[in-house]
C-alpha cells in the first residue's frame, strides 16, 4: 500500500512507525551484555541484596532497624572498631613501606631485573595469607624461632609477654601482604611521574626535598589516597589469616569477619538476622571506602590525561 | 629517555623490604628442612617427599587445576565479548562495567559466600558438593574480577575496535569470525595476562573453598593432622609454584623484543 507520491507514503507508514516506537536506548544491543550482567546479578548483586534484606526484616518479614541498631551495642561494635583500627594501622605501615619499595624500583632507579623480580614476588606475596602466613610468622617470631633467639641474645626478650596469636600478630601478618599490595598499586603511579617534571623543577633550582614536597607528592596524593583505601579494604575484609591466628570466640571480639562467621555458624537457626546485619555493616563500611577510592582515582586520572 | 639515577636509598629500602618479606619465608624454609634435626640430620627433605608423594596432594592439585581452568575459561568468555560489545556499541556502559568489576572489593569474601549460601539456601546449589562446586566457581570468578578485568580493558582501549569491526564486516565476516579472528588476536596480550592471573588466583584461594568445603589445592594443609612439617613444606611448595607461575607470566606477556634485552643490539 505504498502510494507513488511522498505525502501518501508518510501517511501510510506513520501508523506503523508509531506501533513500533520505543525508547531509543532499548535495542538489541542489550542482548550482547546480558550474559555478563546476568552473571553479576546471580553471583554478586542478588546475594548482596539478600543480605541487606535479611538485615532489615525480622522473623515475621516485617521491616525493622533493630538488628542494625544492635550493631552499636558493645558486643558488636567492638569488633568493628578493632578491625577498623587494625586496618588503618596496617594500611599506613604497609603503605609506607610498600611506597618506599615501589619508589626504589621506579624513580629510585634500581636495575630492571630487580624491578621485575620485586614485581613478580609482590604478585605472589600479596596473596600470601591464612595458614601459610601464620606458619611463616610462627617460624620467624615463635618461641623457638631464630629471630626470637637472636633478639634474646642481644637482650630483648620477647617472651613470655609477647604472642603472635593476638592483635600484634594480626598486624604483623597483615602488614606482610599489605607491603607487596602497595608495591603493585603504586608502581604504575610512580612510573607516571614524568622525567620532564623533575627536569623542569631542577631547571628552576628546586632541591630534591622541594621537588618531592611541591611537585611529586601533590601529584601522587590522589593515587596514594586511593591506594590506602584499597589497602584498608583489603585488611578489613581479610578472614583466613585472622581465623588461624585468633579464631573462634576470642577472635570474634577482635575481627569483624570472624564475628560474622561465628554468627552464621552458631545462630543460623536462631538469629540469622543479626548475622545479616553484621554482614551488611561490613558492606556499608567497605562501600564508603570504595567511594573514597573512586573519588581519589578520578582525581588521579587528571594527571594522566593532561598533555604536558 | 634518561635513566633514573640509582640512589643509595633505593638499596636501603630494598634491603628493608627483603628483610620484612624475605625473612619469614626463609625461616619457614629452614623449619621445613628440619624434621629430622633430633635424629641428627640438620637438613632433610623428608617433609617434601612426604607431601609430594601423598596422593591427597596430587588429588587436591588436580582438583584446583581443573577449577582454575574452568574459572579462567568462563571468566574470559564473560569479559572479552562484553568488553568488546560495550566498546563497540554501548560506550556509555563502560563506567558501569568497570564499577561492576570493582564491586567485589566492596563485598568482603565471607559476606559474598554467606550471601550465596543464603540466597540459594533452598536450592540444589547448597545440597551436596556438586552444587557447592558451582557456587565456588561463580564466587572465584566474581572475586577475581577486579584483577582480571584490568588487563582486558587496557588491551581493548589500545586498539580501535570500530575500525577493525567495520573493516571485517565490509569483507563479509560473521560476528564469530570478527571476534575470534580479528579482535581476539589484537587483544591477546591482555587476555593471556588476565587468564594467568585468574588461574593463579584460583590455585591459591582458600577462604571460599574452605567455607564451601571443597578440596582444593590450598585446602590440603588443613587436612594434614599428623605432622606439623608437612603443612610447612606445603607452604613453601605452593609459594614457589605460584612465584614460578607469575614469573612465566611476566616473560610470556612481554613484547618479544623485550624478552632478552642483551640480544637486541639493533
Amino acid at each position: 500500500m505504498v502510494a507513488a507520491d511522498s505525502k501518501s507514503t508518510v501517511m501510510v507508514t506513520e501508523p506503523r512507525a508509531r506501533l513500533l516506537a520505543r525508547p531509543a536506548w532499548l535495542n538489541w544491543n542489550w542482548l550482547g551484555v546480558a550474559p555478563f550482567f546476568l552473571f553479576i546479578l546471580a553471583f554478586l548483586l542478588l546475594p548482596a541484596t539478600s543480605i541487606v534484606r535479611g538485615a532489615l526484616v525480622d522473623d515475621n518479614n516485617q521491616f525493622t532497624t533493630q538488628y542494625m541498631l544492635n550493631l552499636f551495642t558493645q558486643v558488636y561494635s567492638t569488633p568493628y572498631v578493632n578491625t577498623i583500627e587494625i586496618s588503618i594501622v596496617t594500611a599506613i605501615v604497609g603503605g609506607l613501606l610498600g611506597f618506599l619499595l615501589a619508589w626504589s624500583i621506579t624513580v629510585g632507579g634500581l636495575p630492571a631485573r630487580i624491578r621485575s623480580a620485586v614485581l613478580s614476588f609482590s604478585g605472589v606475596a600479596s596473596q600470601f595469607a591464612g595458614l601459610p602466613l601464620a606458619f611463616a610468622l610462627a617460624a620467624t617470631l615463635g618461641r623457638s624461632a631464630p629471630i626470637t633467639k637472636l633478639l634474646s641474645n642481644v637482650g630483648i626478650n620477647l617472651y613470655p609477654s609477647f604472642t603472635i596469636y593476638g592483635v600484634l600478630g594480626i598486624c604483623l601478618a597483615y602488614t606482610y601482604f599489605q607491603i607487596p599490595f602497595m608495591v603493585l598499586i603504586m608502581t604504575p603511579a610512580l612510573d607516571g611521574l614524568r622525567q620532564e617534571w623533575r627536569e623542569a623543577a631542577d631547571n628552576l633550582g628546586a632541591s630534591r626535598a622541594q621537588y618531592w614536597r611541591l611537585v611529586a607528592l601533590p601529584i601522587l596524593l590522589p593515587s596514594l589516597l586511593s591506594a590506602l583505601a584499597l589497602l584498608f579494604s583489603n585488611a578489613f575484609g581479610a578472614y583466613a589469616t585472622a581465623a588461624v591466628l585468633v579464631g573462634g570466640g576470642v577472635g570474634g571480639a577482635l575481627i569483624i569477619s570472624l564475628k560474622v562467621a561465628s554468627q552464621f555458624s552458631t545462630d543460623s537457626m536462631t538469629n540469622p538476622h543479626q548475622g545479616y546485619a553484621l554482614a551488611f555493616g561490613m558492606i556499608l563500611i567497605a562501600g564508603l571506602t570504595i567511594l573514597l577510592y573512586s573519588y581519589a582515582r578520578g582525581r588521579a586520572e587528571q594527571w594522566r590525561k593532561s598533555g604536558t | 629517555m634518561a635513566k633514573n639515577r640509582t640512589s643509595v636509598f633505593s638499596w636501603v629500602w630494598l634491603l628493608i623490604g627483603i628483610l620484612y618479606l624475605g625473612l619469614p619465608l626463609l625461616s619457614t624454609l629452614g623449619y621445613s628442612l628440619s624434621p629430622e634435626v633430633r635424629a641428627g640430620n640438620p637438613i632433610s627433605f623428608s617433609a617434601y617427599f612426604d607431601v609430594l608423594s601423598d596422593p591427597k596432594f596430587s588429588a587436591n592439585l588436580w582438583f584446583s587445576i581443573g577449577a582454575g581452568l574452568l574459572t579462567t575459561v568462563i571468566s574470559t568468555m564473560l569479559l572479552v565479548p562484553t568488553t568488546y560489545w560495550v566498546q563497540l556499541r554501548m560506550p556509555y556502559l563502560r563506567s558501569t562495567l568497570e564499577l561492576m568489576t570493582l564491586l567485589p572489593i566492596v563485598v568482603p569474601v565471607i559476606v559474598q559466600v554467606f550471601g550465596l549460601l543464603a540466597l540459594y539456601r533452598s536450592t540444589f546449589l547448597v545440597n551436596g558438593s556438586g552444587g557447592l562446586y558451582i557456587l565456588m566457581i561463580g564466587a572465584y570468578i566474581i572475586w577475581a574480577f577486579p584483577y582480571t578485568y584490568r588487563p582486558i580493558s587496557a588491551a581493548f582501549q589500545a586498539i580501535n575496535v570500530k575500525v577493525l569491526t567495520e573493516a571485517a564486516q565490509s569483507l563479509g565476516a560473521s560476528w564469530i569470525t570478527i571476534l575470534l579472528r580479528v579482535i581476539l588476536p589484537n587483544v591477546w596480550g591482555g587476555v593471556l595476562n588476565s587468564a594467568f592471573i585468574t588461574f593463579a588466583l584460583a590455585l591459591g584461594e582458600f577462604t571460599i573453598s574452605s567455607l564451601l568445603a571443597q578440596q582444593t589445592f590450598s585446602m590440603y594443609q588443613f587436612g594434614v593432622k599428623d605432622d606439623i612439617y608437612k603443612p610447612i613444606a606445603f607452604t613453601v611448595i605452593s609459594f614457589a609454584l605460584t612465584w614460578f607461575f607469575i614469573a612465566v607470566l611476566q616473560q610470556v606477556t612481554k613484547h618479544p623484543s623485550q624478552r632478552n634485552a642483551a640480544r637486541t643490539t639493533r
